[in-house]
């Protein structure tokens, strides 16, 4: 699908016709919808605050998790840096337990921007076995995830790493900074957070300590799919309606992506048609029935939704206040 | 001012129709239980923006931590962090975002017992309005001026005085229109361009999304329609073009552009622009997006400019309108908000974040500190934590800006620590002291390298710190002498001589400590100018300090050395009886007794005399000197 030159070709491998770098879109393929100025303003600030840590970190790294907010933060870089192409490589942390397409997705991806891709396994982890059936959701989290991505952190000495996490998602990330200041060790102390004034970072670190950086604070669900669809921006198929082969588990629609997860006595396989609202380790993440085959019907459907997003997550009910201790731990 | 009355509000309750109207960014204040949790719960929940997954999580919460009884308690889901649960206080800024047809919401919540004032100014500074709250059974209450004053001096213009807890007060106009004339009577003084009394209450929702039957004295309209149709255009299309240059876009040889976000004003191709530092004028050449270039760009648009000249721009540059150029000083008056335990001392050097730049930079004096809750004037030589004050700063080189009440993007700027990184402090320029491009330095015929050549030796400071009694003073005389015995060219200033003269007016605060070592720093750099190797023999306690000598100098020309006797011995040496003194409490600020010294990290030279003798130390000072090629 790509070139060296970093020129992209859309699916009928006709080049793009302007610029010197990446294309995000088909010249002669209009938005379908034109963005609302509130979707502009939230553009341009997510944009300010990428160039930003491009400008100010020696090492910094994109986090990227596969996700619609991962693909909208993705395409806001390539557009922020345009026609250059960020200035940082992007980091997946593979839980080896993420759903088939959405590692398709992953690579399709990246090979269509010509963007350098990391992926890193926690090795120890691997080696314990540990996985999200039989360890558990809170330690699979625990050493696949938040020690994985410290490993990762460490390993490449990155001093600054954006994560697609927004304020509207949770209670305690309503009041995460921009730039969250981690000291040594990747702790997140939540009393001892830089006050954000204007739009003035301050990007000052010593040795050792490190920033998380959230371009899309100040999103909501809403706003990541309405842009995605004014903007065109490819996602996984998981996210739209169809006929998948699901069990019923403590009352959630959990998908078997592979034969690693053993139906349990009186469990039985049966072809519903789901979809995703929040997409992570296949065992961890519940579908909700829906007809949602497009763009246009998941706005539609989450403009009368009753659940938030994050219900479908069986990470976050572990227990009270679950997102905060991870954070402190280093989760992002 | 407009205000009180509502025909500004046209809207029917019913019908929320018409054109989207863009973002709006709004605070909360009020004091402890005046219920801005409440407020921003009922928000959300009548926007319908609590999901039924939340409201389970809501109600287990309430019956488990709540207030309210039986009854949800809306606090419960805006008070974020674990800790803050527990102990049924907010401790921090938490953003909450909702939505109607007409407009998006993003509600700052600024309360808490702590922080309150470095909270609240953090909330302000990206507000459009602010809604301060008011216990109908209370009124007007201190807090509430200090509140409407923050607001203030961060630049909001739109205020909605929300009287809550109205139900508690029967409803009652007479009640209201005597808190909202309390209020009128003293915000007159205040820049606020709309002051809307509300009568409301949070709780039972009476005025908030829907109207209250209960108030039939009441026509104007509900808290969110007031929202929905507050005009807040900051004009900042209308105000001169400015352009913080970001990041240097250069993918290959042929393309170098400059990214950034327009700050204000409008730019369109082929306009000229003028680097605001140097003055080089050029013109715009392209307005280039991912989306293809662009005609022109508006305040809040990021976008990549490329110049039609080749002139000297980078990141930190401001790009202006040549006919209305901003001020480019080295010096200017500002007010400066405190937010970190150690006091603002003036004299120590920040790091001072103004637009994209970043700029070493000092206090030159605090005027006057603002007692935010009587708004009166107070004379003082630091400032503390949560503390506002009217200073003179310097900066190492000249900045430009716009004065804060003409711009919020070019007149603003943080403080940083230069050791823990902190943000210490925010700022808002009110005017430039003079203009720096007046004042040209003396061009000299005779520099320092001329000086140098003839003497023979490089030009140093050679700066002791330790402790009082360590023996600082007995190796520097020592020091001295073999070096005039080399046929150098040296000087000594040392701390208890130079406070009967140049330092007679400075005591021993920590603020007169910072300026002690300031002028001493300057005249050791006068000496260095003169080619001679001066010693300094100073406690010099702090980091800051020390470092901010070794910056007035070139490189290798500061060498740090740290005369490290334990304090234990110093405290038997006592050779001025100064210890006993100050442990028997007749000294204040004593260091190493009730005042720190914060220990060299990276001292060029360290000696100790708690074993040899101080001619040992003075001896490897001058070999060590011999090493750095300072003398031959």
């Amino acid at each position: 699908m790509t070139k060296s030159s970093g020129t992209i070709f859309d699916g009928n491998s006709r080049p793009a016709v302007r610029g010197t770098g990446t294309e995000l879109r088909n010249a002669d393929t209009p938005s379908r919808h034109a963005l609302s100025q509130h979707l502009k303003r939230l553009e341009a600030e997510s944009i300010g605050i990428i160039r930003e840590v491009a400008a100010e970190f020696r090492n910094p790294v994109m986090l990227y998790s596969i996700g619609k907010d991962s693909g909208v933060m993705l395409h806001l870089a390539l557009k922020a840096f345009y026609p250059s192409k960020p200035p940082f490589p992007l980091l997946h942390v593979d839980t080896k337990w993420k759903f088939r397409d959405m590692i398709r997705h992953r690579d399709e991806i990246t090979a269509r921007y010509g963007l350098k891709l990391l992926v890193h396994t926690n090795p120890e982890g691997l080696a314990r076995g540990i996985n999200p059936i039989a360890s558990g959701s809170q330690l699979h989290t625990q050493v696949m995830k938040t020690e994985a991505l410290k490993q990762a952190l460490d390993q490449w000495e990155f001093d600054a790493a954006f994560g697609g996490a927004r304020r509207d998602e949770e209670k305690s990330r309503a009041k995460e900074r921009i730039f969250s200041f981690r000291s040594a060790g990747h702790v997140w102390d939540p009393r001892n957070q830089r006050p954000e004034l204007w739009n003035l970072y301050n990007t000052r670190i010593s040795k050792g300590e490190t920033i998380r950086v959230f371009p899309l604070s100040n999103w909501t669900e809403l706003d990541i799919w309405q842009y995605t669809r004014a903007e065109q921006i490819p996602v996984v198929p998981l996210y739209f309606a169809a006929p998948r082969p699901v069990v019923e588990r403590d009352g959630l629609l959990i998908m078997r992506d592979d034969d690693r997860m053993p139906l349990k006595p009186g469990e039985v396989e049966q072809v519903r048609t789901v979809r995703f609202r929040s997409l992570g380790c296949y065992p961890l993440s519940a579908a909700i029935e829906s007809q949602a085959a497009t763009l246009d019907d998941i706005i539609d459907e989450m403009l009368i939704a009753r659940t938030s997003e994050r219900s479908g997550r069986l990470i976050d009910s572990d227990e009270a206040a679950s997102m905060e201790r991870k954070k402190r731990e280093g989760y992002f | 001012m407009t205000a009180y009355g509502h025909e500004q509000v046209t809207v029917s309750s019913g019908d929320r129709g018409g054109p989207e109207k863009g973002l709006l960014r709004f605070l909360t204040c009020g004091s402890v239980d005046d219920g801005k949790s409440t407020l921003i719960g009922r928000l959300l929940s009548d926007a319908k923006l609590i999901f039924e997954d939340q409201l389970a999580a809501l109600k287990r919460d309430s019956r488990k931590h709540g207030t309210t009884g039986d009854d949800i308690d809306f606090a419960l889901l805006v008070d974020g962090l674990e800790a803050e649960r527990e102990q049924g206080i907010t401790i921090d800024v938490a953003y909450r975002f909702f939505s109607t047809p007409r407009r998006s919401f993003i509600v700052a919540d600024t309360p808490g017992h702590e922080q309150y004032t470095r909270n609240m100014a953090t909330g302000a500074s990206n507000s459009h309005a602010a809604v301060i709250l008011i216990d109908a059974r209370k009124g007007v209450l201190t807090q509430t001026r200090r509140h409407s004053y923050i607001c203030s001096l961060l630049g909001i213009r739109h205020v909605v005085l929300a009287v809550n807890k109205i139900d508690l007060v029967d409803f009652s106009g007479e009640r209201f229109h005597h808190i909202v004339g309390d209020y009128l009577g003293f915000a007159q003084a205040l820049a606020f361009s709309s002051i809307t009394p509300l009568p409301v209450s949070a709780r039972y929702g009476h005025n908030i999304t829907t109207r209250s039957e209960r108030m039939c004295w009441y026509d104007g309209p509900t808290l969110i329609e007031h929202l929905e149709e507050l005009d807040v255009t900051d004009g900042l299309d209308g105000k001169p073009f400015r352009f913080p240059v970001q990041w240097v876009n250069r993918p290959n040889l042929d393309f170098r552009g400059f990214s950034g976000t327009v700050a204000s004003g409008v730019v369109r191709a082929g306009d000229p622009v003028v680097v605001a530092a140097s003055g080089q004028e050029t013109k715009i050449a392209r307005i280039v997006t991912a989306d293809g270039d662009l005609p022109e760009a508006r305040a809040g648009e990021a976008v990549t400019l490329t110049l039609s000249d080749e002139v000297d721009v980078a990141r930190g540059d401001m790009l202006a309108e040549p006919q209305a150029r901003p001020e480019v000083v080295d010096q200017f008056a500002a007010q400066v908000l405190w937010m970190i335990e150690e006091p603002m001392l003036p004299g120590r050097s920040y790091l001072m974040r103004i637009g994209t730049k970043y700029v070493p930079a000092r206090v030159t004096s605090l005027k006057h500190k603002t007692d935010v809750n009587t708004l009166e004037h107070i004379a003082a030589k630091t400032l503390g934590l949560n503390e506002i004050g009217l200073c003179n700063l310097s900066t190492a080189t000249p900045v430009a800006f716009d004065p804060y009440a003409e711009n919020r993007e070019t007149g603003a700027f943080v403080l940083i620590d230069r050791f823990t990184h902190a943000t210490a402090g925010a700022g808002m320029i009110t005017f430039g002291l003079r203009r720096a491009t007046n004042i040209h330095r003396q061009a000299l015929l005779v520099d320092k390298a001329a000086r140098t050549r003839l003497n023979g030796h490089r030009p140093a400071i050679l700066w002791f710190t330790g402790l009082s009694g360590s023996g600082k003073s007995t190796i520097a005389n020592i020091v001295e002498r073999e070096l005039l015995a080399h046929g150098a060219h040296t000087y000594m200033l040392d701390g208890d001589n130079v406070r009967h003269g140049l330092n007679r007016d400075l005591g021993f605060t920590d603020a007169d400590r910072v300026e002690n070592i300031r002028r001493v720093g300057e005249v050791a750099r006068l000496f260095v100018d003169a080619g001679a190797i001066v010693l300094c023999s100073f406690i010099s306690p702090f980091r800051a300090e020390r470092r901010m000598v070794r910056e007035l100098v070139g490189d290798g020309e500061f060498i740090e050395i740290h005369v490290d006797t334990p304090l234990e011995i110093c405290q038997q040496r006592d050779p001025k009886g100064l210890y006993a003194r100050a442990l028997a409490g007749k000294i204040k600020n004593f260091t190493g007794i009730d005042s720190p010294y914060e220990t060299p990290e990276n001292a060029e030279i360290v000696v100790g005399t708690s074993k040899g003798s101080a001619e040992d130390a003075a001896g490897h000072i001058v070999a060590a000197l011999r090493e750095r090629q300072v003398i031959s």
